[in-house]
């Protein structure tokens, strides 16, 4: 296990190193001046400085390699990137602080859809080419397809206009009050939760299907174990291990989708951040966010990739 | 060796009441319903696009004030926004802006996913490593973090939602493309064109590509989909497509949200025309997996 972990860890290296060059050269290499759009007359705070200061401040100023390293190096040995052009805070700091709010929403979802689409995944295979199985596949293709902002709209405005009730929108801090917070996250959470619970569904259903045909678990029925035990116990765990996979792809598409659910809820996370980042065109904490995002869905990989080893014994000393 | 060609000819010749497509569309009526059905939506989806100038009976930015915010009637089928602009004809001319964006993007996408994974499948060695290095951390990227982060330093605007669409999932797609390739490289056809010294340009024309085409116009078609969510979801958040351009995604955002509690219709035709829409190419692209390409059943 542990020449797995180290070969996974060094694996890391050659991906962080793209990664870094993807954010890097997306915001700098693209046609179309940075410092342009700043000095464009409808943006905020941009007569404040002029074209000059704001290289100097961007780093612009500079050949591109020497860039790229002082960015690296900041971040690698200093833990920094940089200071926000407006505001003049840490972007570490201030990414710190709404990570966490965003981690949870994540958290949250993840927990919304590995609920509810793995045990509807089991019984619409349980079930296979049933009325049942029918219409929960049915409600899983339709899932995918109604995005995640046109629910959230209607569930701002309908409540509303029925029975003078919407959610609210002013954030309270875990800290503050858990169960008023966790109850402001759960609208959002649902939402974002249950595109995801479709494809967990989906697969858990196929993985299920492929799972069942198998003569072990033929062996366990015939030797008399009740029914529920070998769905539970034979062929639900051999058909989870695909789904762990499942979450770190769907990872990325999680996060993206949190920052539709803050724009939408006003919950100050990353993704809000981002928006506000955008709007003031605020590129260090654009480039930051952007950044962390990406590191923070490799991690989440190798922890899934780790956990793989941990499940599949097969996997541990390959 | 005529007796061969006439056999060949003859078979061909067989073939042809119900060959090609219209074979294809008959397995497609009988075998799969519901793919059928998606298919019928999309092409109609397709129709009120091209001809959105024609169908619409008002014009999408066609302002109205003594209209404004009235309820769907005869004269307004689904209702008018706040500046009394018809919301059919908005929503015709969104289906217009989707379409043109959809199949764009997808095929702008699709020609990425083609490009890259032939040369890294077939290639393999040192370039598929690095290639597929660069797809790795390129994938670990949320696909609407890059389109924010691209469209703010771009600016927001027809071609570059396109562009940035077709390389945000050309990149990612490449991936079932090299997949496809893999397993096509080693057959024997592809051993005997490198021995007769056929150069590699005509050997991934002519003898790799139309062999990987079936995944290839399965992820065309879940693509088009994917895009037009996507779009709509960066214009919801005000960085697709500027207004006064009617997108779907744009007209459940900015200034006309909170007219929807006065006029909750504004809220529902929008997003119902994206639903509607993404759900029947899903479901067509899931039949055209199943009937094209079985390896491909049940991943996604």
């Amino acid at each position: 296990m542990q020449a797995y972990i180290i070969r996974r860890l060094l694996a890391l290296i050659p991906t962080l190193i793209f990664a870094s060059l993807i954010v890097f050269i997306t915001v700098r290499l693209i046609p179309g001046d940075v410092i342009d759009l700043m000095l464009s007359s409808n943006d905020i705070g941009a007569d404040k400085k002029s074209r000059e200061q704001l290289e100097a401040a961007l780093g612009l100023d500079q050949p591109m390699v020497t860039q790229y390293f002082r960015w690296v190096g900041a971040i690698v040995f200093e833990g920094s990137l940089g200071q926000s052009l407006w505001q003049s805070t840490s972007v570490m700091q201030e990414i710190l602080h709404r990570l966490p709010i965003t981690f949870e929403l994540g958290i949250m979802a993840l927990l919304v859809a590995l609920l509810a689409g793995i045990p509807i995944g089991v019984y619409s295979a349980v079930r296979q080419d049933t009325m049942g199985d029918y219409v929960t596949r049915s409600l899983a293709i339709l899932a995918l397809a109604v995005p995640g902002f046109w629910i959230g709209t209607l569930i701002m405005v309908f409540p509303s206009i029925w029975w003078g009730w919407s959610p609210e929108v002013s954030y309270t801090p875990f800290r503050e009050n858990p169960l008023q917070n966790l109850g402001q996250m759960a609208i959002p959470a649902l939402i974002l939760g249950l595109a995801f619970s479709a494809v967990t569904m989906r697969l858990t259903r196929t993985m299920m299907l492929e799972v069942m045909r198998q003569d072990y678990i033929r062996t366990a029925l015939a030797k008399g174990l009740a029914t529920r035990t070998t769905i539970l116990r034979h062929a639900l765990r051999n058909a989870l291990i695909p789904v762990v996979t499942l979450v770190g792809l769907q990872a990325p598409v999680l996060v993206g989708g949190a920052v539709i659910m803050e724009q939408i809820f006003v919950i100050p996370g990353m993704g809000l951040l981002l928006l506000e980042a955008v709007s003031q065109r605020d590129y260090p904490i654009i480039t930051g966010v952007f950044l962390i995002v990406g590191v923070v869905v490799v991690l989440i990989n190798l922890l899934v990739d780790l956990s793989y080893g941990l499940l599949d014994p097969k996997v541990r000393y390959r | 060796m005529v007796a061969v060609a006439d056999t060949v000819r003859t078979a061909r010749r067989q073939r042809t009441p119900l060959s090609g497509p219209l074979r294809f569309m008959a397995r497609l009526f009988r075998d799969k319903p519901l793919g059928a059905f998606g298919f019928v939506v999309c092409l109609l989806f397709l129709f009120c696009g091209i001809f959105a100038d024609v169908l619409a009976p008002y014009g999408f930015n066609q302002i109205s004030p003594i209209n404004r915010l009235k309820p769907p009637s005869e004269k307004f089928w689904l209702g008018t926004d706040n500046l009394g602009r018809d919301m059919l004809s908005r929503c015709l001319y969104g289906a217009q802006l989707s379409v043109i964006i959809g199949l764009s993007a997808a095929a702008l996408a699709t020609v990425v996913s083609v490009f890259i994974g032939i040369v890294s499948g077939y290639l393999g060695g040192k370039i598929d490593m690095l290639l597929q290095r660069f797809v790795d951390a390129w994938m670990s990227f949320p696909d609407l973090i890059i389109l924010i982060v691209v469209v703010s330093v771009v600016g927001p605007g027809m071609g570059p939602v396109i562009v940035i669409l077709g390389l945000l999932y050309g990149i990612g797609g490449s991936r079932i493309v090299r997949g496809a390739v893999l397993s096509v490289r080693e057959n024997a056809y592809v051993h005997a064109a490198q021995s007769t010294g056929a150069s590699l340009p005509r050997i991934l024309w002519r003898h790799i590509l139309p062999n990987v085409m079936a995944p290839v116009i399965v992820l065309f078609t879940t693509r088009v989909g994917a895009v037009i969510l996507a779009e709509s979801g960066l214009a919801f958040l005000g960085l697709g497509v500027p207004p006064p351009a009617p997108t779907w995604g744009g007209m459940l955002s900015g200034s006309g949200r909170s007219f929807m509690y006065m006029a909750p219709w504004l809220a529902l035709a929008p997003g119902l025309c994206i639903t509607i829409v993404v759900y029947a190419i899903n479901v067509f692209g899931d039949a055209l997996r199943d009937l094209l390409d079985p390896r491909m059943r049940g991943s996604r």
